[in-house]
């Protein structure tokens, strides 16, 4: 169930670089732990994670399986006019993820 | 004379509550207090904060109809802010319908089973935990103030011996690290008080967020006695020590915790 919680400020400056942070709920298997059965437990990491504004993309990510359970992202945009921030994921099972927040620029 | 007198008869007084504490009140520390810095950042901020994810499907679920009758719990309880403020300060609790101790969960799973007629939850299911941490996050920051009364006495009396006595190969209770060494160090990490406050909370050693009675599985295992199962009576016991040895001190639900 892929769920994810987002922040961005409410209002931005134009052209001034804002903090985006997102929070992505997901497993991030190593590969490398069992169940207890003994059983291994295969391994699923985020493979991608792309931001885009109005379309434009402005971040890809490649997670790896060294990274902890429910990844947390913070990064830095900056928008010219108002519109919209789009997340995407992928893990490597194929299950996909997606979120939005809108911008204002004042 | 007079003045020696009076100080005598107030110690009398104060002694039935004073003397059971082993942790004096005023002593109680949290246990993100031991906990590095990284750690309390990490919880005291709610976007960075992965429990944060668990009180969010909480609330989809406190709103999501279930079982023969079609009922949420918000159908009967309301908004959870309002209803449900205060509520996991108080547990656990003595149910008199249910003739048990019931925790947090045992109370959710209740109301599910009876009220709603839906099927029970498993102890440690995503559902149970999110819908636990939801209700225990209206009370953060709410002082906890269990009753051991009347026909909780016997469970208090019960999860305080369980707390006293010695457990498993290594042969040591839990008092003997929470009260006694608290704030030393068992290799590399701080020994804190035990107290619950937290819960359910994100464990970075789980990655994931668990209950408390999770937690207190940990210890046995650790000591390498035997881990009562899941929901036992015992563990119920146990809480409720727990919860009246805390007293005042606020719910952080959702913690973070090493």
């Amino acid at each position: 169930m892929p769920d994810a919680r987002v922040n961005v400020p409410a209002e931005v400056a134009r052209g001034k670089p804002f903090e985006v942070r997102i929070l992505i709920r997901h497993p991030m298997e190593t590969g490398y732990r069992t169940d207890e059965s003994g059983k291994p437990i295969p391994r699923n990491v985020l493979a991608t994670f792309t931001c885009r504004y109005n379309g434009e993309t402005v971040l890809v990510a490649r997670l790896g399986p060294g990274i902890a359970a429910n990844p947390y992202l913070r990064f830095f945009v900056t928008a010219r006019e108002s519109g919209q921030l789009t997340f995407e994921w992928v893990d490597e099972a194929g299950v996909r993820g997606d979120e939005r927040v809108a911008v204002t620029v004042v | 004379m007079l003045h020696a007198l009076a100080v005598v008869v107030a110690c009398c007084a104060g002694s039935v509550a004073a003397q059971e504490r082993v942790l004096p009140l005023s002593a109680l520390r949290s246990g993100i207090t031991f906990a590095g810095a990284d750690v309390r950042a990490m919880q005291s901020d709610d976007i960075a904060n992965p429990g944060m994810l668990w009180v969010e499907r909480g609330e989809t679920l406190w709103n999501a109809p279930a079982g023969a009758t079609g009922m949420s719990c918000s159908s009967c309880h309301g908004t959870a802010s309002g209803s449900m403020r205060g509520v996991a300060t108080r547990y656990p609790a003595y149910d008199s319908t249910a003739g048990a101790m019931q925790d947090l969960e045992a109370r959710i799973d209740d109301c599910r089973t009876h009220r709603q007629q839906a099927s029970p939850l498993p102890r440690e299911s995503d559902d149970l935990l999110s819908l636990t941490t939801y209700v225990a996050h209206q009370s953060r920051g709410l002082p906890l103030g269990v009753s051991i009364d009347g026909p909780a006495r016997a469970a208090f009396e019960r999860g305080r011996a369980f707390f006293a006595r010695r457990h498993g190969q290594m042969n040591v209770a839990c008092t003997q690290c929470h009260d006694q060494n608290w704030g030393k160090r068992l290799l590399a990490e701080p020994i804190s008080q035990g107290h619950g406050t937290a819960f359910p909370a994100y464990r970075l050693e789980w990655q994931a967020l668990g209950s408390l009675q999770r937690r207190l599985r940990a210890c046995p295992f650790a000591i390498r006695a035997d881990m009562p199962p899941s929901g036992a009576s015992e563990l119920t016991d146990l809480e409720l020590y727990l919860a009246w040895r805390a007293q005042g001190l606020p719910i952080e639900t959702p913690g973070v915790r090493r």
